[in-house]
Order: structure tokens, then C-alpha cells, then sequence
């Protein structure tokens, strides 16, 4: 599966009138979840989620596909 | 002074009651002539009630405050009579830039929705807006403007609400059945009544500067985070009427606004962020304080509080002036039922309820916009610089970036008035029960207009049909007496073809279908639509003991 580059939050049963809600959704939950941990406890925090999520996508190919994206920035 | 602007004097004119010592009875009485004071007495003389406002100064507001008036508030000042003003002064903007250190990180071009009579936003210096409603408000019947008179104290007792008011000439008194309190975010009003604010979220001081550029630069909205001409901070720059630009550094909370504030420190700031030899003049300068905080609710007995009395947001997403609009626009109707006695006290809780709502939506989003602009900690300025960089080539990057969104109403979908439908599945589309209308071009007797300018002030039953003139006789007979009791329900056709309905009910043309599909409309399909054009209720078929029940819920009457 190629990796979806375009907005793609939603959540089951919510009615969203404004296309930037999803995604705010989101971002306040990832900053929230950090409320309070120290520097090295983020960090763990993000390496936890990231496997997390990685294995629930599975797909090897989309992941590089996303690795690869990620570090192109860097 | 402003080399663009003229701040017009409003006269002060000696009240008759200092001399005649006797109490002026009022049944309404608005304290300030900001926006939304002005909104709040245009919507209830639109209504028939007599209304007195009182205002400690005598001109609009001073210096640069709001800036972007949204497409909510804009239909709202159409039914107060001064969207075409403000609309026509306003400046349009389409293309956004977004900055990150010292790159563009994406632009974008926001064009207009189509088949809307107002746009998006404009961009437009309060004071115009302020003058273009006071001059509506003082050329209107039963409108009283009182100028320099200052309200210092209030009582509330039983039924009636007792002011003392401070002129140059001396004291009168003042007892009015309801009072309208919109002086503002220090709202002397509540701290006389000893009310409190609740939920101090955030603060944040912005350096806000006026220039005026003496050669063309474009409408556009420029937006930096961590500009290297102010690091670590944002700024906005967006365009005024009369070629007048509107920046907006942020500072911080630890700033001292006195030396920020001096052309010394302002002027390199700003040559740096133009980047170029381009000619400016600055027009004005000033530090705000912003909180974010509402009060816990907005009716207190008679005493109803509306605009930055109420609530306070911080300016991104621009939604002081346009939420308190929405204020007076839901407020209004209520009162006027209320004072009428066709609707219990308790309809102004929901007065409450639904602007509370609406506050706390609007604190949301601003606490967002601001959580996003300034990281509070390490992890989330990382989080944020990772999604300017990911914008930079991804959609769902750009997607993310938040500068401040746009200023969009409240669904009020929770709202105790709304009737729900009677299947969830009934209908697609976002016009469900609570929703504020989509607008639509229409039809009138053949003449072009907008469906948001034939409704609203009042209840209308919107029914959609094929064919106007094949209407049956029930189905004319049941749209004639859709009132519930004294409340009056106005029926409206709505039809893709011409024609004209029997027994002299209204219709409208919807020659393109644009209604028919943001309504998710068929042939029979009724909204019930509130005074402040908001859905109450709707149906697949016409049934006029239903839409009488629904308007007595969205009255307090059931
Ligand atoms: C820098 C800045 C940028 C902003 N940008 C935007 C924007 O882009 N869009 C937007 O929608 N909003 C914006 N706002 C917010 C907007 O300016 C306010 O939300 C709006 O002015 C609130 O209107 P109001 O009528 O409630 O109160 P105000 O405009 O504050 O009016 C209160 C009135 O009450 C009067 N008054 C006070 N006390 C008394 C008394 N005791 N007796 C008699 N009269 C009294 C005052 O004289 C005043 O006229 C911005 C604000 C600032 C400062």
C-alpha cells in the first residue's frame, strides 16, 4: 500500500463541519499524552508510539516508504 | 490621530432626566456601543423592542483592534443592515504564505466557496465597522444612542435592574427590564454585580502595528513562525482597508510592553520583515494582553452578557468580534419572545447553553492555534518544527500547520431547542438540526438574491417542491397554518421551477438546485428554521402538528 501523504484523521461516528478539526484532534492528543514527562521520558514515549504504529500498519513496503520520507527532512 | 482615518464624534446630548429628576423605564437597556452592543440593539429594534444604549465614550474604537470579519458574522450584519458596507470597505484576500525561519514553507490560494453571497472573511479595521453600525443604529426608529454617559452601578432586583449613570451634567437613574451588558473584556457591569470569569486558560501580549506602505504590496496573509527578524516568536501581516498593513508580533508573556513599544525597537523589526527598502509610515502602535476565559454563564436573572463581557479568546482565528456577533444574533429573537411573554424565562438559559458552547469551541480552537504557535515544551516545539518541514512537501503536513484558523460558527447539534431527526439516516449533508444555514442563490419573483436575505427575524417552514403551482390543497392549506399559537411560522417554497403557490404563500426559485443540494432536499422536505437562521428541526414530509411541536421546543414551550 503507498503511503497516504494527504489528510486522513477522522474518528468513527464523528461528525467534523470544519476539514481542519481531525487533525487537530490529533495534534492536541500527541501534545497532550507528553503533559509532564521530561525530555528523555518524550523521547520514550515517541519511540514507544512509533513501534506501536508501525506495527499496526505492517506493511513493509509503506513503511520504507515513510522511513525514508522521514529521514529525507533530517 | 490616524493619517487615514477620522474618528468621528458622537454628539452628547444633555438627558432630559437630570433636570426633571425622574427615572427613565426602559425595557431594555444596552451597555456599550462596541460591536457587538451596536449588533445586540439592531437585532432587537429589528424585533420591535425599544432599546437604550448607553456608551461612556464617544467615538468607535480607538487604534488597531479587529481585523477579519468572517462569513457568519458578515451575514449577521446583513440582516443589522451593514453587510454591504462593511463588505464593500473590506479588503479580500485569497493567497496565504507561510513562513518557517527564513523560508516560505507553502502558499496557498483560498478561493472563494462558490454560490455564497459573502466570502470567507474580509479584512477590515474596526472602527469602520463600528461607524458603519452606529450610523444604522442611529438612523433607526425606537434605537436610543446616549454618548458619554457612563454606567456605576447596577442593582438587580426582582424584575427590574436599576442603573445610575454618570454624565458631565450630573447622575440619573435608570431601571430597565432587562440589561444587555457588552462593555467589553474589564466589564464593569460584572464586577458591580460581583460576578467572576472563570478559566483563565492562557495570557499573551502581541505588539500590534499599523503601516501604512506607500507602494503596492499585495493583499495577502503572511504568517512566520520563528522569523529571523523576531526568533522564537510569530508574526502576521495582513492587509487593511486604505492600503493600511496590520502586523502582529507576538512577544511573550515576559516582555515589557513599554520598551517594545518604541519606534526604536518597532521600526528595524518591521524594515527587517519587509526585507526590503520599501517605503512605510507607521500609524499606529500598541501592546495587548490577551486572556483566554469565559464567564461560567452568560444569563445571570435579568442581567445577560454578551461579546468580550462574556468571553475573551486570544486574536487567532479572529473570534471576539465575530463569536459576540453571533452572540446578539442568537440572543435577540430569544428576548423579544420572552418580553412578548410567548416564551418562559428559560428560553434565555438556552441563550446560555448555546453561546457557551459556541465560547468554548472558540477557546479551543484559539488554545490550539496558540499551543501550536508557541510550543510549551521541548517535545512539542519538535512536533511542530517536524510539521513545517513535513508541509513543505506533503499535504498532510499543510494540513496540520496552525497559524489560526478561521473564525466558522458553532453547530449548535447539542442544543436543547433542536427537534433531532427522525432517522439518523434520514439526510445527508451538514444543514442537520442546530446547524447555522448554508446560503444559496435564489430566485425572487425572477429577481437574483440570496436565500440567508428572505428568511431569518422570525420562524420559516422552508418547503421544498418540484413544481410550485402543482402544490395540492393540503399541502397549501397545512403551510397556511403552521403557527403555533401566537408564535407565527412563515411558510416558504422553495422550487426548482418557476411558478406561483395558491393562497398567496411565498416561493422562491432555486434554478440551479444549489439549495435543494446543500439541503439534501426532495420534493416535500420542510425546514424549520429559526429567527437567527439556525435549523430546528426538518422532515422528509409535511406534517404541521410536527412542525408546531418543534417550534414549541425551540421556545422553551413544550
Ligand atoms: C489586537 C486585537 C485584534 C483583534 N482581532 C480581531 C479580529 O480579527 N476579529 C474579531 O472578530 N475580533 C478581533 N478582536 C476582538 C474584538 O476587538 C473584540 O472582541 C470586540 O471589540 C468586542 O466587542 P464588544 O462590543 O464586546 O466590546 P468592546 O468593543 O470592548 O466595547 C465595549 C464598550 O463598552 C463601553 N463601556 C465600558 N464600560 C462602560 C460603562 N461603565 N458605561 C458605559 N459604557 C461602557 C466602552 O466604551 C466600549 O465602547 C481583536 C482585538 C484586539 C485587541
Amino acid at each position: 500500500m503507498a503511503l497516504n501523504l494527504n489528510p486522513n484523521f477522522s474518528e468513527a461516528g464523528k461528525r467534523y463541519f470544519s476539514a481542519y478539526s481531525p487533525g487537530d484532534d490529533f495534534y492536541e492528543m500527541l501534545i497532550n499524552t507528553h503533559r509532564d514527562l521530561s525530555d528523555e521520558q518524550s523521547e520514550l514515549l515517541n519511540a514507544r508510539l512509533i513501534l506501536l504504529l508501525a506495527n499496526h500498519i505492517g506493511d513493509i513496503g509503506t513503511l520504507r516508504e515513510a522511513l525514508s520520507a522521514a529521514r529525507e527532512g533530517v | 490621530m490616524l493619517k487615514t482615518y477620522n474618528y468621528p464624534k458622537f454628539e452628547y446630548r444633555t438627558p432630559p432626566e437630570i433636570s426633571s429628576g425622574k427615572t427613565l423605564k426602559v425595557p431594555v437597556v444596552v451597555v456599550g456601543a462596541g460591536p457587538v452592543g451596536l449588533g445586540a440593539a439592531l437585532d432587537l429594534q429589528l424585533h420591535d423592542i425599544p432599546v437604550l444604549v448607553l456608551d461612556e465614550d464617544d467615538t468607535v474604537s480607538i487604534g488597531s483592534r479587529g481585523v477579519c470579519y468572517a462569513k457568519r458574522a458578515l451575514e449577521i450584519l446583513d440582516r443589522y443592515g451593514v453587510g454591504e458596507a462593511v463588505c464593500n470597505k473590506g479588503v479580500s484576500w485569497n493567497v496565504g504564505r507561510t513562513f518557517f525561519r527564513d523560508q516560505e514553507v507553502y502558499n496557498f490560494n483560498l478561493v472563494p466557496e462558490p454560490d455564497h453571497h459573502r466570502p470567507g472573511m474580509v479584512n477590515l479595521q474596526q472602527y469602520y465597522l463600528e461607524e458603519y453600525m452606529a450610523a444604522r443604529a442611529a438612523s433607526r426608529p425606537n434605537l436610543e444612542l446616549r454618548w458619554k454617559n457612563k454606567v456605576v452601578s447596577v442593582t438587580q432586583s426582582g424584575k427590574t435592574v436599576t442603573l445610575k449613570v454618570e454624565t458631565e451634567d450630573g447622575f440619573y437613574s435608570v431601571e430597565a427590564d432587562w440589561l444587555i451588558a457588552a462593555d467589553g473584556a474589564r466589564s464593569p457591569i460584572r464586577r458591580m454585580l460581583g460576578l467572576e470569569v472563570e478559566g483563565k486558560i492562557f495570557m499573551d501580549r502581541f505588539l500590534i502595528a499599523d503601516v501604512v506602505m506607500k507602494a503596492d504590496f499585495p493583499a495577502e496573509r503572511w504568517f512566520w513562525f520563528d522569523p529571523p527578524f523576531h526568533p522564537g516568536q510569530s508574526v502576521l501581516l495582513h492587509k487593511q482597508a486604505d492600503s493600511v498593513f496590520r502586523i502582529d508580533f507576538q512577544l511573550g508573556w515576559d516582555a515589557d510592553p513599554e520598551e517594545e513599544k518604541k519606534p526604536e525597537n518597532v521600526l528595524p523589526r518591521i524594515k527587517a520583515m519587509l526585507g526590503d527598502q520599501r517605503e512605510f509610515e507607521l500609524e499606529w502602535v500598541s501592546v495587548y494582553t490577551f486572556q483566554c476565559r469565559r464567564m461560567g454563564s452568560f444569563n445571570h436573572g435579568r442581567v445577560l452578557f454578551v461579546g468580550d463581557a462574556a468571553h475573551q479568546v486570544s486574536p487567532f482565528g479572529a473570534r471576539g468580534a465575530n463569536s459576540g456577533l453571533q452572540d446578539a444574533d442568537n440572543l435577540g429573537w430569544k428576548l423579544k419572545l420572552v418580553i412578548d411573554g410567548k416564551a418562559p424565562e428559560k428560553l434565555l438559559d438556552s441563550y446560555s447553553e448555546e453561546r457557551v458552547f459556541a465560547a468554548d469551541e472558540n477557546l479551543m480552537n484559539s488554545t490550539r492555534s496558540t499551543d501550536f504557535i508557541t510550543p510549551k515544551s521541548k517535545v512539542s516545539r519538535t512536533f511542530r518544527n517536524a510539521v513545517l518541514g513535513l508541509a513543505k512537501n506533503y499535504p498532510f503536513g499543510r494540513a496540520l500547520v496552525n497559524s489560526g484558523r478561521l473564525s466558522v460558527p458553532a453547530f449548535l447539534t447539542a442544543s436543547s431547542l433542536n427537534t433531532p431527526d427522525e432517522a439518523p439516516t434520514a439526510f445527508a449533508g451538514r444543514m442537520l438540526p442546530g446547524a447555522p444555514m448554508d446560503d444559496a442563490p435564489v430566485l425572487d419573483n425572477g429577481d437574483e438574491g440570496w436565500l440567508l436575505d428572505k428568511v431569518g427575524n422570525q420562524f420559516f417552514a422552508l418547503y421544498f417542491a418540484d413544481d410550485p403551482n402543482a402544490l395540492d390543497a393540503a399541502t397549501v392549506d397545512a403551510l397556511s397554518n403552521l403557527s403555533f399559537g401566537s408564535i407565527a411560522v412563515q411558510a416558504l417554497v422553495i422550487s426548482s421551477k418557476p411558478g406561483v403557490v395558491n393562497g398567496g404563500i411565498p416561493n422562491l426559485e432555486d434554478p440551479r438546485g444549489i439549495a435543494a443540494q446543500r439541503y439534501d432536499a426532495k420534493h416535500g422536505t420542510v425546514y424549520l428554521l429559526r429567527p437567527d437562521q439556525h435549523v430546528a428541526a426538518r422532515w422528509r414530509t409535511l406534517d404541521a402538528q410536527k412542525v408546531k411541536a418543534a417550534v414549541a421546543k425551540a421556545t422553551c414551550n413544550a
